[in-house]
């Protein structure tokens, strides 16, 4: 994306975070109002429940161009649910396996338990997981799996200098 | 009036598409009253520039069966589109990818090694591959080159229906011939089948709790099956929750559980994905061993659950980590 191809920009990981209403999100608000500083890789998402987490959610923010993923849910035995975070926990088991297998390094995909008031655990676990995926660098899916997103992307921006071009 | 004209093609697939059409027994004979097939490489003797001297639009229908893993599929298939109103994509390989489409879990490079090398059957010392061109005393040879991803129909041309299945089930067949025989097709882009899932029609489906829990995974030939009792409450990796009806249970009637050939239904993206997700959480135990432990028998969860669908994932394939250089 950088103009100056002579400097690259150095690579800045991309984390999408799927956190829970009910603990994470919580601590992660609880991080913020605190002013602890950590990575600003990370876009969160807020679901209801860990246990909302469909794996194509994962797979989706990792084909729209995510280095990786974290989820965020409560405590074994916490879940404002009963049980949502422990289906998480099952589909994560055998979602990392597929994951693996499929090519995907097992560090580009977290689960965390962080309770509302572990603002601190969000910090090191965001930071934590931005070095370890910066160090993986780029992830980078088969090829054709983004070449439409450019040429739609590229197609959009000569749309865009035509309409501009017309209206200067 | 003329008949609508049709033609069948077959892509990267196993032939049982075609054996499918056969199926269709005596109702053959009121499709071939109805419709003059112009083009079958399995069954009748027309060739390939028979359907190049086609005018364009000139076939009412192609049925094309078959992942795309080839120019020469490429070719063909863009021909066909060219030649034809509308393209059915036929069965799990041209609606998914297939079986076929496994083969994204590797590389050309590896394919070809293990067909030519490594298989203990194959003895190849000059080491051979198969080359596009090749320059015989005869003159000059080519073939078809393969492509590093197996893709489906819908990825190379335009499609306007598909019929799901491997091979598609008999009636589907039916009632998609009648359909188009009779102009009465849902709009463009429909998978030709019912939009529910499997275990709505399944003849199980009486015995299926209400909440099915799971202390471990066990694969066919290690229980003695219940014939009557829902295969996905005694422990089988049944796909039937989340894989489109239409089969009757053709597999499940036979008790082996349901592989996901008809694909998901409409509103799920990614088939195993979602399939992983219904299997996994109904896992009995929390604790995290115990979870890795009665998943285990879950062997190859890309097989298991992409069986037919990993080019139509949303990963396409296995990506190729990066080799540092040097390693």
């Amino acid at each position: 994306m950088s103009e100056n191809k002579s400097t690259p920009k150095p690579f800045e990981p991309r984390i999408v975070a799927f956190f829970c209403n009910w603990c994470t999100y919580t601590a992660a608000d609880l991080a913020g109002t605190a002013r602890m500083r950590y990575a600003p890789n990370v876009r969160v998402v807020r679901i209801m429940c860990s246990g909302r987490l469909d794996p194509q959610f994962v797979l989706t923010a990792l084909r729209e161009g995510a280095d990786g993923v974290l989820i965020g849910g409560c405590h074994p035995g916490d879940c404002h649910y009963q049980e949502g975070n422990y289906k998480a926990l099952r589909r994560f088991s055998l979602f990392k396996r597929m994951l693996n297998d499929l090519g995907i390094e097992p560090a580009r995909v977290r689960l965390e338990w962080i309770a509302a008031s572990e603002g601190d655990k969000v910090q090191r676990v965001i930071n934590e997981m931005t070095e370890a995926v910066r160090a993986l660098g780029p992830l980078k899916l088969e090829p054709r799996a983004l070449e439409g997103l450019e040429a739609s992307l590229s197609e959009k921006a000569a749309e865009l200098v035509l309409t501009q071009g017309e209206t200067s | 009036m003329s008949k609508p004209k049709v033609a069948f093609y077959w892509c990267a697939s196993c032939g049982g598409c075609e054996e499918a059409v056969v199926d269709l027994a005596e109702d053959i004979l009121g499709v071939v009253s109805a419709v003059d097939i112009m083009f079958w490489p399995v069954a009748l003797d027309f060739k390939r520039h028979d359907v190049e001297a086609m005018p364009d639009g000139s076939l009412a229908v192609s049925f094309i069966n078959g992942a795309v893993r080839s120019s020469e599929q490429h070719e063909m298939v863009e021909m066909l589109r060219k030649k034809s109103q509308a393209v059915i994509a036929f069965g799990s390989c041209a609606h998914m990818g297939g079986i076929p489409g496994l083969a994204n879990m590797f590389g050309r490079k590896e394919l070809l090694a293990n067909s030519y090398f490594d298989v203990p059957s194959v003895i190849n010392d000059q080491k051979v591959l198969p080359q596009t061109t090749f320059d015989a005393p005869e003159g000059k040879l080519t073939l078809p080159e393969m492509w590093e991803t197996v893709k489906t129909l819908d990825q190379v041309i335009d499609v306007d229906y598909y019929l799901p299945g491997c091979p598609p089930p008999v009636k589907i067949i039916k009632e998609a011939l009648n359909a188009i025989l009779t102009g009465q097709l849902p709009p463009k882009g429909a998978v030709l089948a019912p939009d529910e899932a499997l275990c709505d029609e399944c003849p199980r489906r009486d015995t299926k709790p209400d909440k099915i829990i799971i202390s471990k995974f066990v694969r066919p030939h290690q229980i003695l099956m219940d014939h009557e009792k829902c295969l996905l409450a005694q422990g089988l990796v049944c796909l039937g929750p989340v894989t489109r009806k239409g089969c009757e249970g053709s597999c499940t009637k036979a008790s082996m559980p349901c592989t996901g050939c008809m694909g998901p239904t409409s509103r799920v993206v990614d088939f195993g994905g979602k399939a992983l997700s219904a299997i996994a959480s109904i896992v009995d135990a929390k604790d995290e061993r115990e979870i890795e432990a009665a998943l285990m028998e879950v062997v190859d969860p890309v097989g298991t659950f992409y069986r037919y669908s990993l080019p139509t994932s949303l990963l396409h394939r296995r990506y190729v980590q990066t080799v540092k250089e040097g390693e």
